[in-house]
C-alpha cells in the first residue's frame, strides 16, 4: 500500500491535466453560450438568445443536418469498404496479410491536410481525374461539380476514415479462434455464410466502435469542407470556426459546439454500450 | 465390403519440416480406429488434411468410391470434434448444435425435432438455451458431440477431445464415447497419444511416429504381436532383449537359480534383483542381468526374491521385431 500523501500526489497531474484541458474549457464555453455579443463586445449578460437563434434561423438546423448526412454517408461507405478489407487481409490474405495491413495502416502516418490536398489536386479542374477523363475522351472539357460539392467531401472523408473502421474490425476479427472459422465450415457452412453467422457478430462490437469514429469524426470536421467542400458542401464545424473568428460572435459559437457535444456524447455513450452488450452476448 | 475411406499415400510438409510419409490406410465402415502417436507424430495433420483443413501435398483421399481431396470442407460428409470443442460462444447451445443442419438448409421443424433429440440422446436437454461459456468442461464436450453427431456424417472425426477433461470424467467419457459409437454406427477416427485410451476405445489402432504409419491392427495384435521396438514400448511394458526379440513383464517367470523346468524354455538368464516395485494387483521386479540389459518381470504381489534370481520365457511368448 502506498501512504496517503503519495497517492494525493501523485494524482495532482492528471486532475491539473483535466481541470485545465477539459472541465475549464468545458465550463467556460457552457457560460459564453449564454452570454451575447454587444457591438462587437462580449457581455456578461445571461440570455436564452443564442439557443432560440439555433432554432429559428433555419441556416444552422440545416447545415447541421447536411453535416449529420455527410457523416452518416462517410460511415456507411467506410464500413463498406473497411468491414470487407478487414475480413480479407485477416482471414483470406495469406502471407500477404502483414504487408496489406501495413499498405493500409501507412496513409495514417500522412498528415491528413497532405491527404485533404491530394484530392483537391486530383479532383480539380486541371486535375489528375479530369485530365484522365479527357485523355480517354469521355469528357471535352474539364468537369468542375467534382470538386467544391458534398460529393468531394463525402470521397475525401471516406477515404481518410476508412482506416478508423478497418482497424478495429481488424483487431475483433484477429481475436476470433481459428478453430471456430474451421469449425463453421466442418459444419458446411460456406464462406459467406461463414461469413453473417459467425464472423460479423463475433466482430460487431469492433465494426460499431468503427462506425463511431467514422461518424463522429466526419460531423466534427472542417478542413475537408473548407479546402473542397465550396459553398454547398459546408459542415457545421465551418460555421462555428467562422463565428469564433471573422463574424466574432463567440456566445452563438459556443451554443452550437454545446449542441454538437451533447449530440455526441449521447451518441457515443449509445454505441458504447451496444458494444459492451454485443461482448457480454460473446462472452457468456 | 470396400472401405468408407482410403487413404493413399500422403505425404505432407510444413516448409522444410516433413510432417506425413507416405501414410496409406483404410477406414473400414462402422469401425472406430484410433490414430495414436506422440505429440508431433502427424496425428493432428493426418486427421486436419481428411477434415479438408489442409491440403496433402501428394497422395489421395477416397471416400465410398469417389475422391475426397477435391472438395472442400464444408462439402465433405465428414463433421469434426475439435480439441478445444469450438463451440460458437455467441449462440446458444440449441444454435450451436442446430448450426449445421442450418448450412444445409433443412426444414425449420426437423432441425428442431433433430436438435431436441441429439440433446436427449446427451441428457443436456435443460441446457438448449444456455450459452457455451456457462457449460461445464464435459458439457461442452457433450455439445461439441451432439453438434457434429447431428448432421449424421458418415466419418466423425475427434482431436484428442478428451484431453482437456480431468481424469475421473475422462474415463466416464471414454465409456459415453464408446456406447454413443455403437449406438450410431458411425465410423468414429480419433486422435489420441494416450495408448491406454486407445486400447480400451478402440476396434483398430494405427500407430504414427514422426510421420509414418508404423503399425495398424486391433489393440489385441498391438499388444501380443507388436512389428517394431517402437510399437512394443509403446503400447504397455516390453522388455526389449538383444536378439531383436521383446518379452512382456507378464511372460517372464522369475525362479530361484538352478531349479529351472527345463523344457519348453527358449531363454534364461540370471541376474541380481535391483528393486521391486509395487504396482497395485502385481509387483514388477527389475532384474539386473548382464551386459546393462535390466529385464523387469510381472509378479504376484508381496512375494520375497534372494539377491539373484533366474528369469525363464517360453518360446511363445518371444516377439521377434523387425
Amino acid at each position: 500500500m502506498y501512504s496517503r500523501a503519495y497517492q494525493r500526489l501523485v494524482s495532482i497531474p492528471p486532475l491539473l491535466w483535466v481541470s485545465v484541458f477539459l472541465l475549464i474549457p468545458y465550463a467556460s464555453l457552457f457560460c459564453i453560450s449564454f452570454w451575447q455579443v454587444r457591438s462587437q463586445q462580449i457581455v456578461h449578460e445571461w440570455t436564452l438568445h443564442n439557443y432560440a437563434q439555433l432554432i429559428h434561423n433555419p441556416v444552422y438546423l440545416e447545415v447541421l443536418g447536411r453535416s449529420a448526412r455527410i457523416a452518416a454517408s462517410v460511415t456507411i461507405l467506410a464500413l463498406l469498404l473497411g468491414v470487407p478489407l478487414a475480413y480479407f487481409v485477416c482471414m483470406r490474405a495469406g502471407r500477404f496479410q502483414n504487408l496489406l495491413y501495413q499498405l493500409v495502416i501507412i496513409p495514417l502516418w500522412v498528415s491528413y491536410l497532405v491527404r485533404a490536398y491530394a484530392w483537391k489536386t486530383i479532383l480539380g479542374g486541371n486535375g489528375v481525374l479530369n485530365t484522365l477523363l479527357i485523355h480517354v475522351g469521355i469528357l471535352h472539357q474539364p468537369a468542375s461539380f467534382f470538386l467544391y460539392s458534398p460529393f468531394a467531401v463525402i470521397l475525401t472523408l471516406t477515404h481518410i476514415y476508412t482506416p478508423f473502421v478497418f482497424l478495429p474490425t481488424y483487431a475483433s476479427m484477429a481475436h476470433i479462434p481459428k478453430a471456430l472459422v474451421e469449425a463453421s465450415s466442418d459444419l458446411g457452412a460456406s464462406p459467406v455464410r461463414s461469413f453473417w453467422t459467425l464472423i460479423f457478430p463475433l466482430s460487431l462490437p469492433g465494426i460499431v466502435a468503427g462506425a463511431t469514429f467514422a461518424f463522429v469524426l466526419s460531423l466534427g470536421d472542417f478542413i475537408a469542407p473548407l479546402l473542397i467542400g465550396g459553398p454547398n458542401g459546408i459542415m457545421i464545424s465551418n460555421i462555428v470556426v467562422s463565428l469564433f473568428g471573422a463574424a466574432y460572435d463567440w456566445p452563438l459559437g459556443s451554443a452550437i459546439s454545446l449542441c454538437i457535444l451533447i449530440l455526441v456524447v449521447v451518441l457515443i455513450s449509445t454505441t458504447e454500450s451496444i458494444e459492451k452488450r454485443l461482448q457480454l452476448g460473446g462472452a457468456r | 465390403m470396400s472401405p468408407l475411406l482410403t487413404i493413399a499415400g500422403i505425404n505432407k510438409s510444413f516448409g522444410s519440416t516433413k510432417v506425413l510419409q507416405d501414410v496409406s490406410l483404410d477406414i473400414e465402415n462402422g469401425e472406430f480406429l484410433t490414430i495414436l502417436g506422440e505429440s508431433g507424430s502427424g496425428k493432428t495433420t493426418l486427421l486436419r488434411i481428411i477434415a479438408g483443413f489442409e491440403n496433402a501435398d501428394s497422395g489421395s483421399l477416397t471416400m465410398q468410391g469417389s475422391p475426397l481431396d477435391s472438395q472442400p470442407a464444408n462439402r465433405r460428409n465428414v463433421n469434426t470434434v475439435f480439441q478445444h470443442y469450438a463451440l460458437f460462444p455467441h449462440l446458444t447451445v440449441f444454435e450451436n448444435i442446430a448450426y449445421g443442419l442450418r448450412a444445409k438448409r433443412i426444414a425449420a421443424a426437423e432441425i428442431k425435432t433433430r436438435v431436441e433429440a441429439a440433446l436427449a440422446q446427451m441428457r443436456m436437454s435443460e441446457m438448449a438455451a444456455r450459452r457455451p461459456a456457462q457449460l461445464s468442461g464435459g458439457q461442452q464436450q457433450r455439445i461439441a458431440l451432439a453438434r457434429a453427431l447431428v448432421n449424421r456424417p458418415a466419418l466423425l472425426l475427434l482431436d484428442e477431445p478428451l484431453s482437456a477433461l480431468d481424469a475421473s470424467l475422462r474415463v466416464h467419457m471414454q465409456g459415453e464415447l464408446k456406447a454413443l459409437q455403437r449406438e450410431t454406427g458411425i465410423t468414429f477416427v480419433f486422435v489420441t497419444h494416450d495408448q491406454e485410451e486407445a486400447i480400451t476405445l478402440s476396434d483398430r489402432i494405427a500407430v504414427l511416429r514422426n510421420g509414418g504409419l508404423e503399425q495398424i491392427d486391433t489393440p489385441r495384435e498391438l499388444y501380443n504381436r507388436p512389428r517394431t521396438a517402437y510399437v512394443a514400448a509403446f503400447i504397455g511394458k516390453a522388455n526389449l532383449l538383444p536378439n531383436g526379440m521383446a518379452v512382456r513383464p507378464e511372460n517372464v517367470q522369475v525362479v530361484v537359480p538352478g531349479s529351472a523346468p527345463v523344457g519348453s524354455t527358449s531363454q534364461s538368464w540370471i541376474g541380481t534383483v535391483k528393486r521391486i516395485v509395487f504396482a497395485g494387483a502385481s509387483d514388477l521386479i527389475e532384474v539386473d542381468c548382464s551386459d546393462g540389459l535390466v529385464i523387469s518381470a510381472r509378479v504376484p504381489s508381496g512375494g520375497s526374491y534372494p539377491p539373484i534370481v533366474q528369469l525363464l520365457v517360453a518360446a511363445e511368448h518371444l516377439i521377434s521385431l523387425s
